[in-house]
């Protein structure tokens, strides 16, 4: 069982994130820069296949030279090797153009799975499982709380609000999980120190067969036109209890779509 | 704000970034609630262990981390920041380790080591007696030869991990050798007549259990001698040093949380229109808690670095111990003060910390052992003036 896990290198959720008012792109250069944390969970699922049925993990991850450190927390929590898809081209990419880099990417490896996170943390679009699903005419299983991978086959539990859908497909497929689906294991340090003997594979565009006009900001399908800081915090609500309080309190929350 | 280091390699770097990024979301979130209910962590020792960070300073070849004693203690520190209890723990459980690891058979390392250095199994150290603490050749507990290796009767105290441990680096005196002999034994709970006591009811460390040792007639297989019959003197006392540089870095740790506390709780509290830590009184008291954490980090680095390059460090371990833990006393009485009468109340850390902070001028030898061994160094370096 080969798996290819996808990797994203993302600003951390937890500092404050900005833009780059000279492009409008993800502002990375100040960002505290993290492996995105849906993947974890991905690379966890996949690390656990591979100890139950053997096969190699591969880390493949597009991204600037930085991206290096998401590779290697991949590869000191135990994936075997990664491919870095890296050129200055790609600068800007939209998710449609990215897919196109990470399908090259893919159509030179060789894999039963395809694993990443349900949705990245920076920019939250989660439309890659689907966009790769269909460059490379390939079943995607998206949003999984559950993977069981036998005989040949994939069943997930796609989690819903509601409950889950049990769906199934022959492999190779693609697969996005949730955290719901484990709990990602630290690196050990031997682990960090055995990263740094593993394989880390460079791609440029060029290495893809990819035209650098076809990727990057001048020819992104989308664009950011502008944005504004989240507005400061409001001063909430005050509700004066005149015996009614426990009303307008469930009001409120029902109003909000809480309850 | 994390402490800036200077670490001697990319490889300690990531080293340091693990720990803190396992002490953040692991032990931080869970001492204050394990210290009230008084319980012993050892699930955390387990996950530690996998981690790698339970044989540190050991080699690689017998299952260690291969890294420098200046690069472990920091490790410690690191722990001791977010809880106490652990970094003490693992500091013991390195102790308990290096026995077997620098005076072991080649079975005995081979049998034994993986899963000590390894973390599988937790270690205890257990040489005082509740009459012979620091005066370790006033120690009674013996074992006497029998036909198949020995016996062991007595009684050892202040065992920390005791009752919880999987083995026990244990000195007992062996009279067969000469009558002051002592020596040192590698012991299991599953041994028959092997028990441990009630554990102490203690101010502070309280997650950590600090038990007796019974030993009622134990048969001890030959194999689990470590090192020469009669030389644990040398073994425990060879130890001891090391040991004391564990506790100096447990104790900068526990000294730059009380200050990390201090600090935020100064910034964000005003009084008469301004916070606390613009007013002068409050900023000096902080300036002397932060010269105090650094100049004890500094000490116990310098001693760790003698050691890491095979120069004698007896003198400067006992500096260490002696100045950390005595700054990790003032700094955490200081941090409380800082708080004021929040720093009184539980509901701040502050008071666990100064609690916490007394028990380390007391073990691994009192400060006032501290400055005797200071002293008969001093005295036996001297060199006559010439002429």
């Amino acid at each position: 069982m080969n798996i290819v896990v996808l990797v994203k290198q993302v600003p951390d959720s937890g500092s404050e994130r900005k833009l780059d008012p000279a492009d409008n792109t993800v502002a990375r250069a100040a960002a505290d820069n993290v492996i995105n944390e849906m993947d974890e969970y991905a690379i966890e699922e996949a690390l656990t296949i591979k100890e139950a049925q053997g096969g190699e993990v591969t880390v493949l991850t597009v991204g600037p030279d930085s991206a290096t450190d998401a590779i290697r927390k991949a590869l000191s929590m135990g994936a075997d090797k990664a491919v870095h898809v890296v050129d200055d081209a790609i600068h800007g990419s939209c998710a449609v153009q990215t897919s196109a880099v990470i399908a090259a990417a893919l159509g030179q490896m060789e894999y039963d799975l395809v694993m990443c996170g349900a949705e990245a943390t920076d920019a939250q679009l989660s439309v890659m499982p689907a966009l790769l699903a269909e460059r490379l005419g390939l079943p995607q299983l998206s949003g999984a709380r559950k993977v069981t991978i036998e005989g040949g086959t994939a069943k997930v539990e796609r989690q819903t609000d509601g409950g889950f859908w049990a769906l199934e497909a022959p492999l190779p497929a693609i697969i996005s999980t949730w955290d719901t689906i484990n709990e990602p294991r630290y690196p050990s340090f031997k682990g960090i120190m055995a990263a740094k003997k593993k394989p880390v594979e460079t791609r440029s565009l060029a290495d893809l067969g990819l035209d650098a006009g076809s990727v990057g900001l001048a020819s992104a399908t989308s664009k950011v036109l502008d944005f504004a800081g989240r507005p400061p915090k409001g001063e909430g609500v005050k509700v004066t209890d005149e015996g009614d309080g426990a009303q307008k309190f469930v009001d409120y929350l029902a109003g909000q779509k809480i309850v | 704000m994390p402490v800036d280091r200077e670490l001697p390699s990319r490889e300690a770097e990531d080293l340091l970034a693990l720990t803190r990024e396992i002490a953040d979301a692991e032990l931080a979130p869970k001492a204050a609630e394990h210290e009230r209910a008084e319980r012993f962590p050892r699930e955390v020792f387990r996950l530690l262990g996998d981690a790698g960070l339970m044989g540190l300073p050991f080699p690689e070849e017998i299952g260690g981390g291969g890294q420098p004693y200046a690069v472990y203690l920091q490790v410690l520190e690191e722990l001791a920041a977010r809880w106490a209890t652990v970094a003490l723990g693992i500091s013991v459980h390195t102790l308990a380790c290096s026995p077997v690891a620098n005076f072991g058979t080649e079975a005995q390392r081979r049998d034994l080591l993986p899963e000590m250095v390894g973390g599988t199994l937790l270690g205890a150290y257990s040489l005082s007696e509740a009459h012979a603490g620091s005066d370790v050749a006033a120690m009674r507990a013996s074992a006497t030869p029998s036909d198949d290796g020995w016996l062991a009767r007595g009684e050892k105290a202040w065992v920390t991990h005791g009752g919880h441990a999987d083995f026990y680096s244990t000195f007992l005196r062996t009279p067969v050798d000469g009558d002051r002999a002592i020596s040192c034994f590698h012991l299991t709970p599953d041994l028959p007549g092997f028990s441990a006591a009630k554990p102490e009811e203690k101010m502070g460390l309280t997650g950590s259990t600090t038990a007796a040792i019974r030993l009622d007639d134990v048969p001890v297989p030959a194999d689990r001698l470590v090192g020469e019959p009669g030389r644990g003197m040398a073994i425990a006392l060879g130890a001891l040093d090391s040991g004391r540089l564990g506790v100096s870095a447990v104790a900068v740790g526990l000294a730059q949380s009380a200050l990390d506390v201090a600090v935020a709780y100064a910034v964000e509290r005003s009084a008469f229109g301004r916070p606390i830590a613009e007013h002068q009184g409050v900023a000096f008291l902080l300036a002397d808690m932060a010269a105090a954490v650094e100049s004890a980090r500094a000490t116990y680095l310098v001693a760790a670095r003698r050691k890491d390059a095979g120069k004698p460090f007896s003198r400067q371990a006992s500096i260490a111990k002696l100045v950390a833990t005595d700054a990790a006393m003032k700094v955490t009485t200081d941090a409380v003060q800082v708080l004021g009468g929040a720093g009184y109340t539980r509901d701040h850390p502050a008071e666990r910390y100064m609690r916490e902070a007394k028990v380390m001028q007391i073990f691994e030898g009192t400060n006032q052992i501290q400055r005797m061994v200071i002293g008969r160094h001093l005295t036996s370096e001297v060199v006559p003036p010439a002429g």
